[in-house]
Order: structure tokens, then sequence, then C-alpha cells
């Protein structure tokens, strides 16, 4: 095990300058996730066109792991609809779980750097919250929309990372 | 911190200067462990101390050879199991130094004390009736209260704290009104290091007539306590920060007082008789002690008890506080540092945050040093909100923490600055 897989340059890149750091005002959906464990926190706002993510942000304060994880995945997951979304999730939570001797993960691009992940199983929680967080925010979109104002600043509901 | 003047006359520095620690760590098998091929650098004794051989042995024997239930059967292993188990509650008498072992009762840790007590004795609380805590309180000594003011109406009261983490005592005193039925207070801070002023706090309390319960989770390893020169009503502790085994603890109180509290669970064991128009109840202690105990590990405590006794408590808090000025020191030269309870008296810890690195990062690259130390809100997230941080990393002191440490502490330290600055 080498740290240099965890803190990758990209990951301390993203931690110092985290990309679509903020709030959407208006936006169509949002959602809060929150780590009791380790105390993170951050919100994730989106404005979508059907299910598609035209445009996210997310803010809020955690530990390195957590916060790239989360810049990585805004930059992600722009442009992608949810159908997209769940599948590209599914292959970052199978490279954060992996056996620590699997091979790499493929086809992840920037968000393989997560990958380091999987030889401290006590981080994986700090790399997956912001996913829980906009699966939330994805899943309650329905209430948001019906919600005061037209889906204008809806009330963000709480996600809670479990792995 | 400077040390108090009294620990610089002969007779502790003495003591210190023959405190020896290689000796003292050769008891602890873990130590002699590695982690990810690094010397192990325990320094998380605040959250859970490690044993020494002397109580793995103990409760090795016991469960080899004189395990049975206690209190029941009329043959000779239960027998020998019962004056096991009642020789360890003796063992703990002496150690605090309470008046009868009638007013020792086991339990589960400091947070069943602390339940049993809001549970049994907080049943005569109602509306109008205050609690009083401190803003440094583990949430063990909050929730309890907490719940107890939701069914009673009774009222729960902070007492606050200052910068440098420690109590306001004067907003402590002005805060007790003939209302307050009890000031529940922690003696060290978990998170913060903190001593507290528990003896005038306790005389403060008594003047208006409130009881008093010291939680001394963090403070029995590492001072001698005698709870009657104390002068509280409850004292509570965990088996496991005192170098014995987890799921075993200590409630102190007052026969008085325990005589006249209601049972808190029930069960074998804690009655006299049981039949279908109603119950009675056994005698102290174990009125409070529901179902089958966790016989080996209060035979482990007695075991962890003798076995510090042998060093002497007194010279392991020297040894420690000697440790603490140190490690103090050379942790105000690394950059970027910022101490996190930085009281004029402190128990062997040291909560700290490292500019850019959080806490959470810190503990995985300390990890990778062989560095164990806590990161988080420490079961004090009060604490972490009056600080305005997120969490801390904290690194705590035991009989068996060394210089080498430290040095690897500090190393460690300078290379995660290193990576995220």
């Amino acid at each position: 095990m080498d740290l240099k897989d965890l803190y990758r340059d990209v990951i301390l890149d993203h931690n110092k300058r985290p990309r679509n750091f903020g709030r959407l005002d208006p936006c169509d959906t949002a959602a809060d996730g929150y780590n009791p464990l380790c105390g993170d926190q951050l919100t994730v706002t989106l404005r979508l066109e059907g299910d598609r993510v035209e445009d996210i942000r997310f803010e809020g304060r955690g530990c390195a792991i957590s916060t790239a994880s989360a810049s990585l995945m805004t930059e992600a997951v722009k442009g992608m609809d949810e159908a997209a979304i769940q599948a590209l999730y599914g292959r970052v939570h199978e490279a954060l779980t992996a056996a620590a001797d699997a091979p790499p993960p493929e086809g992840l691009g920037k968000l393989a750097a997560l990958a380091g992940v999987r030889e401290f199983p006590a981080r994986v929680k700090c790399a997956s919250l912001s996913w829980h967080t906009l699966n939330a925010a994805l899943a309650h979109r329905a209430q948001n929309a019906a919600g005061p104002g037209g889906g204008l600043d809806p009330t963000p509901i709480a996600a809670v990372s479990t792995e | 911190m400077t040390p108090p003047a009294s620990a610089l006359a002969s007779p502790p520095a003495a003591a210190h200067a023959a405190y020896d620690v290689a000796r003292v760590r050769s008891q602890f098998p873990v130590l002699a462990t590695t982690v990810r091929g690094k010397r192990l650098a325990f320094l998380d004794t605040a959250a859970s101390a490690q044993r020494p051989l002397a109580v793995i042995e103990a409760v090795d024997h016991y469960e080899r050879t004189s395990h049975a239930n206690v209190h029941r059967g009329v043959y000779q292993l239960s027998q020998k199991a019962t004056d096991a188990f009642e020789g360890a509650r003796e063992k703990l008498r002496r150690f605090i130094g309470a008046a009868s072992s009638r007013e020792l009762i086991f339990t589960r840790g400091t947070t069943e004390s602390i339940n049993l007590v809001a549970q049994s004795w907080g049943q005569r609380l109602g509306p109008g009736d205050e609690i009083l805590i401190t803003w440094m309180e583990h949430h063990a000594n909050i929730v309890p209260w907490q719940m107890l003011c939701a069914r009673t109406g009774a009222t729960l009261k902070v007492a606050p704290i200052d910068r440098r983490g420690e109590l306001d005592l004067e907003a402590f005193r002005a805060l007790l009104t003939p209302r307050t039925r009890i000031a529940s207070f922690i003696q060290i801070s978990n998170a913060l290091g903190t001593v507290l002023p528990v003896r005038e706090m306790i005389a403060a309390a008594k003047a208006v007539g409130a009881l008093t319960l010291v939680d001394g989770a963090q403070a029995i390893s590492h001072q001698r306590i005698d709870v009657q020169s104390l002068g509280c009503d409850f004292y509570v502790f965990s088996g496991h920060k005192l170098y014995g085994p987890t799921g075993i603890g200590v409630l102190w109180g007052r026969e008085a007082l325990l005589r006249e509290m209601p049972p808190w669970q029930g069960g074998g064991d804690m009655i006299r008789t049981v039949s279908f128009s109603g119950s009675t109840w056994n005698e102290l202690p174990w009125k409070f002690e529901a179902g089958t105990p966790n016989i080996s590990g209060a035979i482990g405590l007695g075991a962890a008890v003798d076995w510090l006794e042998t060093i002497g408590i007194d010279a392991v808090q020297a040894h420690e506080q000697s440790l603490l000025t140190q490690a103090t020191a050379a942790l105000r030269e690394i950059p970027g540092m910022r101490l996190i309870g930085e009281a004029a008296d402190k128990g062997p810890v040291i909560s700290f945050v490292l500019e850019g690195v959080h806490p959470h990062d810190l503990g995985t690259i300390l990890d990778a040093e062989g560095v164990a130390v806590r990161a988080g809100h420490h079961c004090a997230m009060p604490v972490m909100e009056f600080f305005d941080v997120p969490a801390t990393a904290r690194a705590s002191f035991g009989c068996y923490s060394d210089e080498a440490d430290i040095a690897q502490l500090v190393a460690a330290l300078r290379h995660a600055h290193e990576v995220f600055n």
C-alpha cells in the first residue's frame, strides 16, 4: 500500500481547487449529504432538462477524498442522463470496493484516480458520499419540482452515505 | 504547558526518573506488532487503552478453569466464579476508595452508568427541575439527560467554556439554582484534555443542594481517584480505558442514594422474590445488575487495577505529564499546527488541526506511518462547533507511551504537511 495511490495528484488538485463549487440558484433539484461518522457534509444542486443534467454544483466541507470525489463527479456527469449516471456510478462503486489486487478500472477517465480508496476501506464512504447525494437529488426531483416555487429553491433532502 | 511547580519538586521528579517505560511496554503484546511494516505508535489510549499480559492472562485463566454462572449454583465451580467476580468488585472498591462494595455496580461502561442514573434516579424529576452539565461533555453525558428532560419536563442547562477550552467556573456557579437537582460533568475532557476543577464544582453544587455525577472515563487511569475525598454522589468509568476489557464499567454511588433508587432493569439476579402479584428487590449492588453479568470482564478489570498498582498510578501520571509537555512543545513547532484545547491543567490528550489537511486525511496519512490517532468529533460535537472545526485529530498517551511515539508522530505530521501543501 502506498499513500500516493490514495492521494494522487488529481485528487490533491481537485481538493485544493474544487470544480463546479457553489450552488445553482435557481435549481431543479437538490440534496444534502452527510456522513455522521466523520462530519463530512455537502449539498448538490442540479439543473435538469428532462432527466439530463444540464448543470451541477456542489458545496460543503469534507476531507480531500470526499471533496475531490464530488468535484470529479460534477465534471463527469454534466450532460449525462439518469441512466448513464447510474451506469457510471455502478462502475465507480465497483472501482472503490474492488479487492486491493484487482486490475485498475477501465473507462472511468479521471474518476479512476479514486480507485486508490480500495486499499483504505475506512475511506470508501468519503468517496461515495457525493454519489449518494446526487442519487438522492435525482430520486426526489419529482417532489422538488412539485414543491413551492415551481421547482425553484427546493428544500434539499438528506442523503446519508452508507457505503 | 508549564508543569505545575509541585511537579518540579524532588519526589515526583524522582519517581519519573525511576519509571521504566520499556519494562511497562514489554507487558503489552500489541505494542510489539507492526502496522504496514512500521513500528506501531499507539496514540489513541483516550479511546481505548491496550491490555497488559496480566489482564489477558487473568481472563484466560478464568475461562479455562473457573467459569460458571455467578450467584446461582451450589457447586464448587460456580462458587469459584462468584468468588472471582465479587473479588474483582472488592479490588475496584479499594482502587477508588469507596466505603463499601455495595456502592459499586458493574455496568457495561461509562455510558451505561450514566443512563442508569438518568433512568433510575431521574424518575423523581419533573417540570421546573434543572440538570446542569458543561459545554465539553461527551455525548454520553448529554444525551441521557436530554432524554430524561423529554420524559419528565425537566430543563437541561449548559455551562460555557472559553477559547482555551477551560470551564467558565463563575458561569457554572451562576447557573446553579435551588432548582438544580444534579450537576453532571466530565473530570478530564476527552476532546480537549482539560482537567476540570471538579472539587470546586462539587462544592458549588452541594451549596445549592444539588447532587453531582463525575464522568471519570478519562481520569480514572491517569490520576489517583478517591471518591470519598472528592465528595461527589456518583462516579462513573469504563474498564477498557483502565487497561481492562471492553463491556465492563463501574457506577459508584452513595449507598443511601442507591438504596432509595428504583431498579432500572428487571430480570434474574436483581430480585429477592418474584410472584405474579409482585416482586421484591435484591440487596445492593445486585439490585442494579439484572441478568448474567460480564463475569470475565469484571475479573479482567480487577486484574487491571492490581497490575496498575504494581507500577503506581502516581508514577504513571508523572510519566504521562512529562510526555504531554514534550509533545505539546514539539507539535507547536510544526507549520500550520493549531492546538484545540490549551487549558493550564490538562490530561495526556492533545487535540489539533493541521492547516490545509482535513483530520480524516491526517488520520490516514499517520496510519501509513504506523501512528494510530483518533480523527473525528470525539463524541463531543458541541465542542467541535464551539471551535468551528468539523473534526480534530487527537493524540493521547497512556502508561506505555514513550518518546519514540512522539518522534514518530511529529515526523508523520511533517510528512502530511508536505503532501498537502
